[in-house]
């Protein structure tokens, strides 16, 4: 128990130290220089402790302590209902242009019965997953990052901790739930979304015979691909949640620090979202390979 | 109105209720505080002035642990506020009122949610905080009616009101104000003046009041704190470069000290300028 609590506390310093020390020297030899490479990574090292304490702090709040009662709601209700439209909106043009895009190829092979099976696994496995939590970094990571960044430059967030309530557990820990939760939600919604878009568009604009369209989804989707899917997700939403959370509390002063933490926010959610599809695609496809070595051909 | 002894614990009144040891507060390369000592007697009513970025408002932010201090300590109601427990330093939280600068309200929520956050969410159920914001708003000289405005919707002086109504909430034994009258006219000014010295007869609070206003600190405090900024101290000298009574303020010989009370800019204006100056209402 002593040594979670301390954990944290000795990163962060050990983090500081290290990058205190490499600033230190570097501006001691030459003051009017611009960082080095050395100084740069040294302060990389620094954000990651800080963010790695940042995480910390929050799970450990929301593992405790628990949400804080009246809070979720509202973080819901932002995070969730209000994205329903441009997530679905995103989900339907995934899944028509899915079909515009591979209609060519594969009417040149004669399988364009076969499409409804790529269309559905692209869009469940990958891009379903992956642009909905793009759209939503945009849409949500960046609104968190503003609204916590312009209450930590009106010093909102100090006035909540002045009065004794842990700002991390009254303002961070219901947003990443609410993120949590509701970015496989809308995740699902954008899946359902897209197979309806690819379907209209394949059996209305390219006459493809509706039957086998589904037939073939039925046969070639399989749990593993919706499970890849929503595990993303998750991990999608943990992320866009604590990364938007992290530069709303760390804003600079001003205007221009919150438009920083907006922008700052959207980015690294944006590539955490791309290097974790890339890491979490290999684990789960080597997962999926141990127990189903032949996998599932389309030919 | 709040007796005394309910807020305040009688054992120990003769304890100082914020005792400040060697604090030193640098951001980076940046040195703001440099080993600061001083205490606060319980029921004292105390001013810290000083020019801008001399570091008060750091201070007033490290009494309560806002900002974390680079070396020294402070205790406050005889915890030192680095070793305690999260939860024992936001259990002393609960007892201090902070005042911010520009009120730093919820713009999201009502005055009356506002005022009612600390309570509500320090889980103190069994107060009757629709009655008490009543109350502190009527005491505070503001119509009840406004409870259900935004914050945007209010003035100034009214926003810093309704703070202090926010910070008043939980009883505190320590109430911090930062530039409490910064920004208003001087009738506003004069009224948060009153509030604050009514406040302190009627709920028997410290305070601590920084600002740069010589009305506030010759009406409200009974002692004040001046702060050098340190890019101007000389070698081995302290910070606080005056500490006394507001009546002592003229007669000191610190020329500093002089030059702040009277608001003179001196020679602060750079060389280029020094060729003209300001005569009858023309530069000449």
């Amino acid at each position: 128990m002593l040594c979670a609590e301390c954990a944290p506390v000795i990163t962060s310093l050990f983090l500081k130290l290290l990058g205190q020390m490499a600033s230190g020297t570097v501006q001691t030899s030459n003051p009017s220089s611009r960082p080095t490479v050395l100084v740069q990574m040294a302060n990389a090292l620094y954000a990651l402790g800080n963010f790695t304490v940042f995480c910390f702090k929050s799970i450990s709040s929301l593992t405790t302590k628990g949400v804080q009662r009246g809070t979720l709601l509202p973080a819901a209700y932002q995070i969730g209902v209000q994205s329903i439209p441009v997530v679905a909106l995103t989900g339907l043009f995934i899944g028509m242009v899915l079909a515009v895009q591979s209609y060519f190829q594969f009417h040149q092979l004669g399988m364009e019965n076969r499409m409804g099976a790529m269309i559905n696994i692209t869009l469940v496995r990958e891009l379903g997953p992956v642009l909905a939590a793009t759209m939503l970094a945009g849409r949500i990571g960046s609104a968190i990052a503003a609204e916590l960044g312009t209450m930590r430059v009106s010093e909102q967030i100090d006035a909540i901790d002045s009065m004794g309530i842990s700002p991390i557990r009254y303002l961070v820990v219901p947003r990443v739930t609410a993120c949590l939760f509701l970015v496989p939600a809308l995740t699902i919604v954008a899946d359902l979304v897209g197979v309806a878009g690819g379907f209209l568009y394949s059996s209305l604009a390219l006459n493809i015979d509706a039957a086998q369209y589904f037939y073939n989804s039925k046969e070639y989707v399989t749990g593993f691909d919706l499970a890849t899917g929503i595990i993303k997700s998750v991990f999608f939403g943990i992320s866009i949640g604590l990364i938007s959370c992290y530069h709303g509390f760390h804003c600079r002063v001003g205007a221009r620090g919150v438009g920083r933490a907006a922008t700052g926010a959207f980015v690294s959610a944006f590539v955490i979202i791309l290097l974790l599809d890339l890491l979490l695609g290999i684990a789960l496809d080597t997962i999926y390979f141990q127990f189903n070595p032949g996998g599932n051909s389309l030919l | 109105m709040i007796k005394p002894e309910e807020t305040m614990d009688a054992t120990r009144l003769d304890e100082p209720i914020v005792q400040v040891d060697n604090l030193v507060v640098s951001f980076g390369k940046q040195h703001v505080l440099n080993g600061l000592s001083f205490s606060i007697a319980r029921g004292q009513t105390l001013a810290i002035i000083g020019e801008s970025g001399c570091g008060k408002t750091v201070l007033l932010k490290s009494l309560v642990g806002l900002i974390q201090p680079t070396a020294g300590g402070v205790q406050l109601a005889g915890a030192d506020i680095a070793t305690i427990s999260s939860q024992a330093l936001a259990e002393l939280r609960t007892r201090t009122g902070f005042v911010f600068q520009q009120a730093a309200l919820f713009d999201s929520m009502t005055v009356r949610e506002n005022i009612a956050f600390p309570l509500s969410f320090n889980e103190l159920g069994d107060e009757n905080i629709e009655e008490r914001s009543h109350q502190l708003l009527t005491e505070l000289g503001l119509d009840p009616s406004i409870s259900n405005r935004y914050p945007g919707e209010l003035s100034g002086g009214m926003r810093k009101r309704v703070g202090m109504a926010r910070a008043l909430m939980m009883r505190p034994e320590l109430l911090l104000y930062d530039e409490p009258t910064t920004g208003l006219d001087p009738i506003v000014s004069d009224v948060i003046n009153e509030l604050i010295l009514r406040t302190r007869i009627n709920h028997f609070v410290t305070s601590i009041i920084v600002t740069h206003d010589m009305k506030t600190v010759r009406k409200t405090a009974d002692r004040v704190m001046m702060l050098l900024p340190f890019s101007q101290l000389s070698e081995g000298e302290n910070q606080i470069i005056f500490d006394g009574p507001p009546s002592e303020l003229d007669r000191t010989d610190d020329m500093r000290v002089q030059q702040f009370v009277r608001g003179d800019a001196g020679d602060r204006i750079a060389a280029s300028t020094s060729n003209n100056s300001f005569i009858d209402g023309e530069w000449k």
